[in-house]
């Protein structure tokens, strides 16, 4: 393991994140966009006034939605680097192939960690009230949850030859992903046959713990897992994820 | 010790033989050429070398090392400039050759030096904070050339290094590989299927159908067609021919219009035709052989016309370049 490439790598992702004005607008619009215009809609035909509104309870939602989306796509710059030849100057250099996959982990995760905990930002507007002990928590889990998604993204990424691919991904993968975590509604309310994928669905556990930290009303509208449950279960996938990308990466 | 030494190389992809038992050694120093039409094995020659690609059978050595053995090695020593660009258009010029340097662990010392000063040498300097997707093909080029050498590679790979370039880039960027080899004294491999880039190598091995059929100096190899083409139009090409054989004894063959004769030493043997014959001759031409017709000597077609029949160039190294990724990677 080199760090100077590992640094090197990372620095290379951040730059190009924040270069790329297309991405970071999309960042920013993308969970104001649910949280005020999906959020505001629902928030009038779902009455949970007991137990705080719609809204506080889609944040939770939303950062787990940003950090999945910012994690996969991150990933996307390996098949970009492969489609466009940046990759070789890679592999013809005395770094190891885990020194590049440490290097693609690490930016991914604290892109995701960047983008997850600055939605933080929103939740004195809609009246959810967060301290130091929740934001250190939620550093905690955003970083945990970022890593592990990351790590899947990379395994994906290494079996894809064309931007293309990333298309079906997407639609296949992510969106249902999103769909069947509790982010947008509870998970026990739902049909016994969509309630079995969410309980497969490692994010589902990803935003219960961050419901864990953020939402304290009870109800309905809280986290449905215990937090140490969330934990290991998170806590594995990235293991087991990570163990399978590096592998991935080491074929020839 | 050799800067390259290979022995009976072979690589077959899914049973298609692209490389068939390639053997040569390329010393210290010398400009080593790389000469065929595209998908005559040169790339995955080039990639073997580079610990891209495995070889099925038969060894290769870099600087001593072991290309399959002793893969981390190889890659310090060497530095390598592909067919197409693999810059980071995002990233300044500045940027992307400091990505490089640290790749090969250098210090912050080492690498502001060396970027500085091989910034001057290949004539960005003054871009240096310009991102690199404003840069034309040429400065690309040299930018990718330059980043080759930060780390000071003991061989230099070249493939290709001016494909897709204008003829006024290519001329810039061969003078100044000429001046890298006089300047840092590194071994330069290169491959290449235009006639001319490849004069510029002391030695030049030509393959085709992943052999290869001859290796030696560019002069040595025109010299061994032994003779100049000279063309002749007359008045009455038929009765011409019949004077060239009976009053010179040189043989002609007869084209659509005018006459084709092989001759040892155009120069000399012009002036006495035109004196000799009492045809009137009313067009002479000397062609002196070039490395085209060395290939077309050996192997009985144009380098040219693969590349036409392959249906251009790019879509072919385009093709290539995805195949030796996914091997790679998968």
């Amino acid at each position: 393991m080199s760090y100077k490439a590992i640094y090197v790598i990372v620095s290379r992702e951040f730059k190009r994140f924040f270069r790329q004005r297309g991405r970071l607008l999309t960042t920013i619009a993308r969970p104001v966009l649910w949280l005020f215009i999906v959020g505001a809609g629902l928030m009038r035909i779902i009455d949970v006034r007991a137990h705080g509104n719609y809204m506080q309870f889609m944040l939770p939602g939303v950062i787990g939605m940003t950090v999945l989306f910012s994690s996969i796509f991150s990933t996307i710059s390996v098949v970009w680097d492969r489609e466009f030849g940046f990759l070789r100057e890679m592999l013809v250099s005395p770094v190891s192939r885990v020194t590049i996959v440490a290097g693609k982990l690490l930016s991914g995760t604290s892109l995701a960690l960047f983008q997850g905990t600055a939605l933080l930002l929103i939740a004195p507007f809609i009246g959810l009230g967060v301290g130091i002990k929740e934001i250190v928590l939620m550093v905690f889990l955003i970083t945990l949850v970022s890593f592990s998604l990351t790590a899947f993204g990379l395994f994906i990424a290494a079996h894809l030859d064309s931007l293309e691919g990333f298309n079906v991904i997407m639609n296949f993968i992510v969106l249902p992903m999103f769909f069947l975590s509790g982010a947008l509604y509870p998970v026990e309310n739902l049909p016994s046959f969509l309630r079995y994928l969410t309980f497969v669905n490692p994010l589902s556990y990803g935003i219960d713990s961050f419901k864990h930290v953020l939402l304290k009303g009870g109800g309905t509208l809280t986290s449905e897992f215990p937090l140490s449950l969330d934990i290991i279960i998170v806590g594995v996938f990235a293991a087991v994820m990570t163990y399978f990308s590096s592998r991935a990466f080491e074929r020839r | 010790m050799a800067a390259i030494e290979v022995r009976d190389l072979v690589k077959n992809y899914n049973g298609f033989p692209a490389v068939r038992g390639v053997s040569f050694s390329v010393e210290e120093g010398e400009v080593f050429g790389f000469l065929g039409p595209n998908g005559a094995g040169k790339t995955t020659t080039i990639n073997i070398l580079c610990t891209l690609l495995s070889p099925t059978s038969g060894h290769a050595f870099v600087n001593g090392y072991d290309c399959t053995g002793e893969p981390g090695r190889v890659r310090s020593s060497i530095g390598l400039v592909f067919q197409d660009v693999t810059l980071d258009g995002e990233l300044t010029a500045y940027e992307n050759l400091k990505f490089h340097c640290y790749l090969y662990n250098m210090t912050r010392r080492l690498t502001e030096e060396r970027i500085e000063e091989m910034l001057a040498v290949v004539g960005l300097w003054e871009r240096k904070d310009d991102f690199v997707k404003n840069f034309s093909g040429g400065m690309k080029r040299r930018l990718e050339i330059g980043r080759g050498l930060l780390h000071r590679p003991k061989v230099l790979f070249l493939d290709e290094p001016t494909l897709g370039l204008d003829p006024q880039t290519r001329f810039r960027i061969w003078q100044f590989i000429g001046g890298l080899k006089e300047k840092e004294g590194s071994t330069i491999f290169m491959t290449t299927h235009y006639m001319d880039e490849a004069e510029v190598c002391g030695r030049i091995a030509i393959i085709d159908n992943g052999r290869i059929i001859a290796c030696a100096s560019p002069g040595a190899l025109k010299n061994s067609l032994k003779g100049d083409t000279v063309y002749l139009k007359t008045a009455d090409d038929g009765r011409a021919q019949v004077e060239l054989e009976g009053k010179f004894g040189l043989a002609s063959k007869r084209l659509e219009s005018g006459l084709k004769l092989i001759v040892p030493n155009g120069e000399k043997v012009i002036p006495k035709i035109l004196s000799g014959l009492a045809v009137e001759v009313n067009e002479v031409n000397l062609k002196k052989p070039s490395l085209d017709d060395v290939f077309l000597h050996l192997t009985g077609r144009e380098i040219r016309d693969e590349e036409s029949a392959a249906g251009g160039e790019r879509p072919k190294a385009e093709r290539g370049r995805k195949r030796v990724a996914r091997m790679i990677m998968r």
